[in-house]
Parts: structure tokens; C-alpha cells; sequence
């Protein structure tokens, strides 16, 4: 540290005061309208904590009805005096849970924290940036994706309640307003609404992480170089960048029909609450199902490619060992996010496709096995012979590694045309895709918290909590989603309110009834990780500048950092991100800022035209 | 150095960090991907339009030679030529000339705003003829029986969002050209990107929702 700050001395009085706005003085430019990256990474995060939380409240309230259907539940009837009348869930009730559960977790949640939030954070730092190309368009991107969660919420209390159609919203349920139930009218609007907002924070979010990626990095800041994190990061952007898009057009569109009396989505001759539908005709339901799943398919990834840049860099850290075949886990993140956007009619297989479109969909579907199985033996071989260390953030991080193993394995069933004819729409795969992309990426976003927590806050997090916290989760959320798989191979229906009236599915009921158990040890669970969260703010241990040992950039300045991150002094970078147990080294990690013996004295000029300090502009 | 490892080490020097990569401005990289951006929303309304055109028994192809495709040839040369003047208006700001740049861009604003004004009536026409977004008027449904309701859906959509885009763009010239002695020399070449990027748009528009609905000679 101190021969790398040595050889920046020379070039210090250059770089001070070139940072582009100075640090905010007053209450609401420095935590409210913020522009300093650090500062709206945090305000994410607590965006997607607070999401999060409603998620999980609306699940519990969704396994309630499914074990114990026609309970009266206490406040329930004074909070949805329309969806739960004396407390009691209505079915209409318990599909508008199954919507906003779904839209708040996929959108607000592992949208957000994942990219948004550490994203935010920690993407400038670790290219060596003192902030974000453009820090307004930051600045707004958070407060439009807020005023997004703000008319979701909504949602639930206006007249009709929360829609019924699932984050999905498949027409034509979703495109006739109120006759297709009581949340299609109003409530439906608002998703609407809600969704276009999110889009364009979600534009403003991905076009700034490009830009900063490509144009901001440090001195020596080579693209191989970079951390994984960011690697991660750089896709998904790109991948938001062109999903999003077509979920506006699509969105404009629903919108259109529901209120211009258009179309698009909506066939002729349909009765709906016994009435004909005179008004329209000549759409296509599955018009829908096209434009949303191009969308919808990519933005899985854009879900869980964080978490796996995160895993990557938190399991080498951890086994302090370099990355097992960096080069290539980059690639295959590529070759992931490419793949995504040609697989989308695989959640079509059922809609009438033709089998040969199915066919190419299923292979193209199952070759996405090969990236994500390089992925997984790259980490195997990262921790393999490695002198691990079972810290919090390399528990969730080896949790995670086994969630996207248990998860991605049913990919390759589901992914094949004629298994998927008689799971579709069963429990399995709502076992598959929580566990792949929900608990995957969440507990990518647990082990990034614990992670970088030290850094953000200046202080650690408490390990005997943090410890108990993953093994409860982890145990927990197997307890949850391993059974829903025998469910759905007995043929469970997504989506049902109640079982009781079937036959076929009365033995499952104990299956039912121990899956709710785990939802409510997994739930308790979490008030202790926001119990070591919050009381660690204050009252955590004091970490220090690099309390991991770890190589990269942003363990090289101060916890917190600073508001232009170096202090004035834009780091220059002359190794890759994961040099641990470099034989011949002093000690067993060698971090990005140190010279290699003998090139210390190359390094001073500071000329060339970095976008780091000013406006990036070329004249 | 073979020309070959001569160039292998030029863009490993531009790519190792702490230099702008693509030698452009990060505004200007955020406008392209912007660009990027909005071109797949457009991309998706058109596949959806081609989509629903496919889909049906049959579609109305009620645009004469003339009036209707003059008409909107017409629409189409006054975007043409404001992409022209807005050509020079950026070569104007490059040779630092701000009287020039303003000049231009008011021409172009001209351009655009003649093209709204004429896409307006147009729409006015199309509504007093009784084309709907789920109704098409009596002759056309004569002309071609069965013919789909989504016409109107799809013409008002899809011209709709690229009036609105038009609307916008000429905002933002409005701005730049009453802050144009101020303006860097990219700030202006960053708008025209966006204004020949509505006009692309058009390109792909009017073929697609016109020309393909000439109605055909009997």
C-alpha cells in the first residue's frame, strides 16, 4: 500500500480537484437527491429490503390460504376488507398475492439490489472510477425505479384491489379491464403504469453502467483485468439495455387495448363473465407471450449474472486462490446472456407452437447447460485445494454455487419439449426458477451484503449471526422447494388457491403443510439477518481498510470511502483482480495496486485522455 | 514492428484503461446506446404490427397513389431535408460559427415541425373518413371484406410514439439551439444523432406502414 500510494504522489496535485462535482453539504443533496453513486447503490438496496420484505409477507400469506383455505385471519379483514371479507382469503384475493409477490421479487427486488445496488456501489470503484459517467441520469434512474414501486404498491388499494394475472400478465385475462375479475380493472392500469416506469430506470441504469465500464476505467484498467463482478455487471446492463425495450413496447400495447380500445392482444368472439366481447377482435394472445418472454427470458439472467460475478469473486477471495479459468467464465457469462435472448418460446411449448420452432428452442435452451456448466466446474476448481476460509459471505456464496446447481438441473428437464407438455404450469417448475434465479440471486445478494458490507459501512458484520442466518436459509429454503418438485411431477397446478377439492392431491397435503413450516423458519429467520444488519451500522466491530485481504480496488481505500473514492488520487492498477498465493510473494495476496518489482518508475504520466475527472469530452 | 504487432499493441494501449476507448465522449456513447435502446421498442411495435398484418384473413391497403402517398411523400422529404440541415448545422458548430448552427437547427425545427403539422391533418382526415382504433371505415371494409380492425390500432400506435418522438426531438433542438453559443461542438453532434435516429425511424415506418398498403390497381 504505501510504495503504491509513493509512486501516485507525483501525479496527486494533478488529479486534486478535477473530481466533477464537489461533495453535497446539506441533508438532501448528500441521502435524498443524491448523485454520488455510493450514496444511490445504498438507496437501491434499501429499496430492494423493503421490497423484499412485502414479497415476503405476501408469500406467507399465500401458504396460509394453501395449508389452512377458509381460515379467518386477525387484521387481514381490516387491511383487504374487499380481497379478504372478515379476514377470510378470497381465491380472487390470493391471486392478486401471486402478482404482486411475483412482480415486487422479479422487478424491485433481484432487478435492483443485484445491479442497482452493489452494481452501483461498486462497479466505479473497482474500475478505479470516482464515479458514474452520468450521475444525475443515476440519480434519477433510482427515483423513477422508486416512483415505480410506489404506483405498484398502489396497486392494492384501489378499487378491485391488486391485478390477478401473475408478473407475467398474459392477455387476454390481462388486456379486457375489470368483466375479466375484480383486479383487472384499476389495479391492472397501475401494473401497467408501474412496469413502463420501471423501464425507463431501468434504461437510464443499464446505458450508465456501459458508459462508465468502457470509458472510466483507471490507468492499467484492462478489460481482462477487471473483477468478475463487474464483468457481470457489464452483461447484464447490455442485456437490460436490449430486454427492457421490448417489454415498453409491450407494455404500450396492453395499455392501448385496455384503454383505446385496440386489439393487439385480443381475439374475436370472446366471452368473458358471460358477455360477449363485441369491441374487439383479430389479436393474438400469444402475440404477447412473444414480446413478452423476449423480454422475459433475459431478464432471468439479468437476475442471476450478478450473483455469479459476485460468487466468483467472494470464492476466490475466499479459497485464496485465483479464479479457475477467469477468461473463461467471462465467455461464458457472454455466452449465457447471449443465448438468453434466442430461448424465449421455451415458456411457449404448450401455446400451439409449431414442434419443429420447439425443437430449435429446446436445443437452444439445453445449450445454455454448457456455459452455466463451465461456470460450476470453474468454481468447483476455484475451491479446490484451496485454504478456505468460512466466513459469511463464503457460506452464501458456496450456497449459492449449490441452489444454481439444484435449480439449473431441472432447466434441462423442463427444457425438453415433451417433459415439458406435462410439467407446465405445475409446482416443478415453480420449484425450478425459485430456486434457479429467486434463492440463487438472493443469496448472491446475501454474500455480496456480507461481503462488502466492512466497505460500505466502515464496520463488520456480526460472523455467529451471519453464520447462523446461512444455515437456517439454506436448510430453510431446500425445506421449501425441494417437495414442491414431487408436487409438481404428482401434477399440482400453479397458480390454485386451494387443493382441498381434489382428490388426487389430498395425500400431498402433509407436503403442503411442511413446505409452510420451512416458509415460516426461513422468514424468522431474516429478522435476524435485519437485526445484524442495522445494529451493525452502529455497532459493529471496526473493519478497517481491507478486513478480507482481498486484491481489488475498492479494499485499497478507505470504509467508507470517500466521496470522489481515492481522494484525489485515481489509482493506477498493474495486476489482474485475483493474484492469491503468488508463490515467491510476501504475503498471500498481492492487490491490483501494486507495481511488479522494477515497474514503478513507468507509471507517473498521467496524459492520455481519461473520462475519468471530467465530462469524457473529446473535442 | 510488423504493421501487424503495431496495431495489436495500438488498441491493447486504448483498451488497458485510463483512455476513452472508442475516442468518443461518454455523452455521446450514452446517446448511441440510448439509440440502441429505443430502436428495439420500435423494432418490437413493428413486429407486432407485422405480426397482427400476418396473423389476419386480411388487411385494408386503402393508401392511393394520389392523394395519400404524395401527401405522405411529402411528409417524408421534409424529414429528409431536416436531416440535411441538420448535417449542417453540426458542420457549422464544428467550425465554431454559432449564428450558422442556429440557423440550421431552426431550419431544421422547421423541418420536423412541418412534418408533424402535416401528419396531424393527415390523421384528422383518416378520422373524419372513420378509421378508428377498432373500426375501419365503410369503404375501406367494402374494398376489402374481413378486412382486420387492428388497421387503425397499428397506424395510430406506431405513427403515434414516432409523432411523439418527433415532438421531443425538436424540444431538445429548441434547447440546444438557444444555448448554442455555449454548447460544445459534441453537444450538438449528440442531437443530431438522436434527430437522424427519428428520421431512421421514419425510413422503416413508411414503407412499412404505407407503401405496404397501396391500395393496389385494378
Amino acid at each position: 500500500m504505501a510504495e503504491a500510494e509513493a509512486a501516485h504522489g507525483t501525479h496527486a496535485e494533478h488529479a486534486e480537484g478535477v473530481h466533477r462535482h464537489p461533495a453535497p453539504t446539506n441533508f438532501i443533496r448528500k441521502y435524498i437527491f443524491s448523485i454520488d453513486h455510493k450514496v444511490i447503490g445504498i438507496q437501491y438496496l434499501l429499496l430492494a429490503m423493503a421490497s423484499v420484505f412485502v414479497g415476503m409477507f405476501l408469500s406467507i400469506l399465500m401458504r396460509l390460504n394453501l395449508t389452512w383455505p377458509g381460515t379467518k385471519w386477525p387484521i387481514l379483514g381490516t387491511l383487504f376488507p374487499a380481497g379478504a371479507p372478515n379476514g377470510i382469503m378470497q381465491p380472487e384475493f390470493y391471486l392478486s398475492l401471486v402478482t404482486m409477490h411475483g412482480t415486487m421479487m422479479v422487478f424491485f427486488v433481484l432487478t435492483t439490489a443485484p445491479q442497482g445496488g452493489f452494481g452501483n456501489y461498486f462497479l466505479p470503484i473497482q474500475i478505479g472510477a470516482d464515479d458514474m459517467a452520468f450521475p444525475t441520469l443515476n440519480m434519477m434512474s433510482f427515483w423513477v425505479t422508486f416512483v415505480g414501486f410506489l404506483v405498484l404498491l398502489s396497486a392494492f388499494f384501489v378499487e378491485g384491489g391488486a391485478p390477478l394475472g401473475g408478473w407475467t400478465a398474459y392477455p387476454t385475462l390481462s388486456a379486457i379491464g375489470k368483466d375479466a375479475g375484480p383486479g383487472q380493472g384499476m389495479g391492472m392500469n397501475l401494473w401497467i403504469i408501474s412496469i413502463a416506469i420501471f423501464c425507463a430506470g431501468s434504461l437510464l441504469g443499464a446505458l450508465n453502467f456501459i458508459t462508465t465500464l468502457l470509458n472510466m476505467r483507471a490507468r492499467g484498467m484492462s478489460l481482462m483485468r477487471m473483477p468478475l463482478t463487474c464483468w457481470s455487471w457489464f452483461t447484464t446492463a447490455v442485456l437490460a439495455l436490449l430486454a427492457f425495450p421490448v417489454l415498453l413496447a409491450a407494455g404500450i400495447l396492453l395499455y392501448l387495448d385496455r384503454n383505446a380500445m385496440t386489439s393487439f392482444f385480443i381475439p374475436g368472439g370472446l366471452v368473458v363473465s358471460d358477455k360477449l366481447l363485441v369491441d374487439h377482435k383479430g389479436g393474438s394472445p400469444i402475440l404477447w407471450q412473444h414480446l413478452f418472454w423476449f423480454f422475459g427470458h433475459p431478464e432471468v439472467y439479468i437476475a442471476i449474472l450478478p450473483g455469479m460475478g459476485a460468487t466468483s469473486h467472494i470464492l476466490s477471495t475466499f479459497a485464496r486462490k485465483p479464479v479457475f479459468g477467469y477468461r473463461a467464465m467471462v465467455f461464458a457469462m457472454f455466452g449465457i446472456g447471449l443465448l438468453g435472448f434466442f430461448v424465449w418460446g421455451h415458456h411457449m411449448f404448450i401455446s400451439g407452437m409449431s414442434p419443429y420452432s420447439g425443437m430449435a428452442f429446446s436445443i437452444l435452451t439445453l445449450s445454455i447447460g454448457v456455459p452455466s456448466a463451465i461456470k460450476t466446474f470453474n468454481w468447483i476448481g476455484t475451491l479446490w485445494g484451496g485454504r478456505i476460509r468460512f466466513t459469511s459471505p463464503m457460506l452464501f456464496a458456496i450456497g449459492f454455487v449449490s441452489l444454481f446447481v439444484a435449480g439449473g438441473i431441472t432447466g434441462l428437464v423442463l427444457g425438453q419439449t415433451t417433459l415439458d407438455l406435462s410439467m407446465h404450469d405445475t409446482y416443478f417448475v415453480l420449484a425450478h426458477f425459485h430456486l434457479v434465479m429467486g434463492v440463487a440471486a438472493i443469496f448472491g445478494i446475501f454474500a455480496g451484503i456480507y461481503f462488502w458490507f466492512p466497505k460500505m459501512f466502515g464496520r463488520m458484520m456480526n460472523e455467529t449471526l451471519g453464520k447462523l442466518h446461512f444455515w437456517v436459509t439454506f436448510v430453510g429454503v431446500y425445506l421449501i422447494f425441494a417437495p414442491m418438485h414431487i408436487m409438481g411431477i404428482v401434477g399440482m397446478p400453479r397458480r390454485y388457491a386451494q387443493f382441498t377439492e381434489y382428490d388426487f392431491l389430498k395425500p400431498l397435503h402433509s407436503l403442503v403443510l411442511l413446505v409452510t413450516i420451512g416458509v415460516i423458519i426461513t422468514a424468522t429467520i431474516q429478522l435476524v439477518f435485519l437485526f445484524n444488519f442495522f445494529w451493525s451500522i452502529f455497532k459493529g466491530r471496526r473493519a478497517g481498510d481491507n478486513p478480507w485481504e482481498a486484491t481489488t480496488l475498492e479494499w485499497s481505500t478507505p470504509s467508507p470511502p470517500p466521496h470522489d473514492n481515492f481522494a484525489g488520487i485515481p489509482p493506477v492498477v498493474h495486476r489482474g483482480a485475483y493474484e492469491f498465493s503468488v508463490p515467491g510473494a510476501a504475503r498471500d495476496f498481492i492487490m491490483q495496486t501494486e507495481p511488479e518489482p522494477g515497474e514503478a518508475s513507468e507509471i507517473v504520466s498521467t496524459e492520455g485522455s481519461s473520462g475519468n475527472g471530467h465530462n469524457g469530452h473529446k473535442h | 514492428m510488423s504493421a501487424e504487432a503495431h496495431a495489436e499493441k495500438m488498441l491493447a494501449d486504448e483498451w488497458s484503461g485510463g483512455t476513452l476507448p472508442y475516442h468518443v465522449g461518454h455523452k455521446k456513447l450514452g446517446m448511441w446506446l440510448f439509440i440502441v435502446s429505443d430502436a428495439l421498442t420500435f423494432t418490437a411495435l413493428l413486429i407486432a404490427y407485422s405480426y397482427a398484418r400476418a396473423s389476419s384473413e386480411a388487411w385494408a391497403t386503402p393508401f392511393k397513389f394520389y392523394p395519400s402517398i404524395v401527401y405522405s411523400s411529402v411528409m417524408t422529404l421534409c424529414l429528409l431535408a431536416s436531416s440535411f440541415t441538420m448535417v449542417m448545422a453540426v458542420k457549422a458548430s464544428a467550425a465554431k460559427n454559432y449564428k450558422g448552427v442556429r440557423r440550421w437547427i431552426l431550419g431544421t425545427m422547421l423541418g420536423g415541425t412541418a412534418f408533424l403539422v402535416l401528419h396531424i391533418i393527415e390523421w384528422k382526415h383518416l378520422i373524419d373518413e372513420g378509421l378508428t382504433t377498432n373500426s375501419l371505415p365503410k369503404e375501406w371494409l367494402a374494398e376489402t371484406p374481413n378486412a382486420s380492425i387492428n388497421f387503425g390500432a397499428a397506424f395510430f400506435g406506431i405513427t403515434g410514439l414516432h409523432m411523439f418522438h418527433v415532438f421531443t426531438g425538436l424540444v431538445y433542438l429548441g434547447v440546444v439551439a438557444a444555448r448554442a453559443p455555449k454548447m460544445k461542438h459534441e453537444d450538438v453532434e449528440i442531437s443530431g444523432l438522436y434527430w437522424h435516429f427519428v428520421d431512421l425511424v421514419w425510413m422503416f415506418v413508411f414503407p412499412l406502414i404505407y407503401i405496404m398498403s397501396v391500395k393496389p390497381n385494378h
